[in-house]
């Protein structure tokens, strides 16, 4: 055991954070632009504050477009764009783009879904009050859905998580690359099997410390 | 004053037109407690709707102190909208935000600062008899306590009028006359018009001194409470007040 730390104990570190500040700084860029698409396709759904059917229709398409390409592919399809973007199609920096690209329509989806638990009702109470359509969105569904919206957060971060992992094999290092260099290439199960003993570890945490603060955002019901 | 005039409403379901409300007319005095009463379906909360908007007339206008208000939008219809309370059947709180952030709601959203929408929301949580409650949630509250703090958020922006959309409909009997009791009370003492949708004769007997029938999207007849109580001339005021002949 002392040997194993003392010949990857470094490796599996710098994979771990590699894979964490990919997980975490795509999925806070993801929410700068899956919480507006979300809240755009809520609003311009029929019956709703500002509906419009054919941006309503356009926007699902896109969003469903998104959903249907295996993420494999997306990553090696979006090369050139992250090349363009961010300089290199290698690395943290490199992984980020197609992740981001991959969760924004998903975020968008359960976006959508946090916003229809809510109920018409304080919907209608807010405007009888004189809201405008940006004051319900911002003082009423968004505020109204956080804590389902923070569990959703959590759901994504844990998706982006096993992402990260699939972007490892072209490039993007972390622990799915170690998993693979070391695991599948070099048949050495140990190294295999500690990095997955900490991706599970991980997911635990973020699953856990998810539902305690969506626990603490909520009001309802204590 | 409120005036309705020819009021029709018609909505369009994949290309069927249902009608919600047919021509109607009703003028609504200053300080008036007026019941519009019918059964589930009749139009009672299209009716309402119409009157603050939430619902735009297909034809017909609404007046409100000589101003022809139907064709409001924008930062125009926000203001009118600000000058109507409204409360609910199912109260619609906000259950993220606590009771006095619920009553200051709409000062919030007009941008008045912190100190001044607080001392005015615990004037009013005063009013209602539940400053204590005033940190805690919505969910921490009785039916009758939340329709409380929903007649005080309606109360919060000083409004003439309060419409009040099945407002007693969720509540057990000895609940629904203390929530009746205030709102007669802030009738007489503040002079706020009440226009009180309802399917129960009760409300209307206990509180309500005009009151208009509507039955298949028309009014079919109105005029003082006392007078229509005593005698109604439509078959459906009747069947409201429980006259039926069983054996028909």
């Amino acid at each position: 055991m002392r040997e194993f730390l003392a010949e990857y104990g470094q490796l599996l570190v710098e994979g771990t954070l590699a894979t964490l500040a990919m997980t975490f700084i795509s999925t806070a860029i993801t929410y700068v632009f899956g919480v507006p698409l979300g809240v755009l396709v809520t609003v311009t759904a029929p019956g709703s504050l500002k509906p419009h059917r054919g941006l309503n229709a356009v926007l699902g398409w896109i969003v469903n477009i998104g959903r249907s390409i295996p993420f494999i592919i997306l990553l090696v399809a979006l090369i050139p764009v992250t090349r363009f973007i961010v300089g290199t199609s290698l690395g943290t920096a490199g992984a980020i783009v197609p992740l981001v690209v991959a969760a924004t329509p998903f975020v968008a989806r359960m976006v959508e879904s946090s916003l229809a638990e809510l109920g018409p009702g304080v919907i209608e109470a807010a405007l009888s009050y004189g809201a405008s359509t940006w004051q319900v969105i911002w003082k009423v569904m968004l505020r109204e859905s956080l804590p389902s919206i923070a569990r959703g957060a959590s759901i994504t971060l844990i998706t982006l998580f096993g992402y990260s992992a699939m972007a490892g094999a072209i490039g993007a290092g972390g622990l799915g690359d170690i998993a693979i260099r070391y695991g599948y290439y070099r048949y050495q199960d140990d190294v295999m099997i500690a990095t997955i003993v900490i991706l599970i570890v991980l997911v635990q945490l973020i699953q856990t410390s998810g539902d305690l603060l969506a626990r603490a955002l909520d009001k309802r019901d204590r | 004053m409120i005036e309705l005039r020819n009021l029709s409403k018609t909505y369009s379901t994949r290309g069927v037109e249902h009608t919600a409300l047919e021509d109607v007319s009703l003028t609504i005095e200053d300080g008036d407690i007026f019941g519009i009463i019918g059964i589930s379906g009749a139009g009672k909360s299209t009716l309402v709707r119409c009157i603050n908007l939430l619902e735009k007339p297909t034809s017909g206008s609404v007046v409100i102190d000589g101003v022809d208000v139907t064709s409001f939008e924008g930062r125009q219809l926000s203001d009118l909208r600000a000058t109507i309370g409204m409360i609910f059947q199912d109260f619609n709180l906000f259950a993220q935000r606590t009771v006095l952030e619920n009553v200051t709601f709409p000062l919030e959203i007009r941008g008045d600062d912190r100190v001044d929408r607080e001392r005015r929301g615990m004037e009013l949580l005063d009013l209602v008899g539940l400053s204590a409650k005033a940190k805690q949630y919505p969910s921490q509250l009785s039916g009758g306590q939340q329709q409380r703090v929903s007649i005080a958020r309606a109360l919060a922006n000083h409004p003439r009028v309060i419409l009040c959309d099945e407002a007693t409909s969720a509540l057990d009997s000895l609940t629904t006359n203390s929530v009746l009791k205030l709102l007669r009370q802030i009738n007489r003492e503040m002079g706020v018009t009440m226009v009180v949708i309802t399917h129960e004769i009760g409300v209307v007997e206990k509180i309500c001194n005009r009151v208009a029938v509507i039955d298949g999207s028309r009014i079919v007849e109105q005029g003082s409470a006392a007078e229509v109580l005593e005698d109604p001339s439509a078959d459906v005021t009747r069947r409201l007040l429980g006259r039926v002949r069983w054996d028909a």
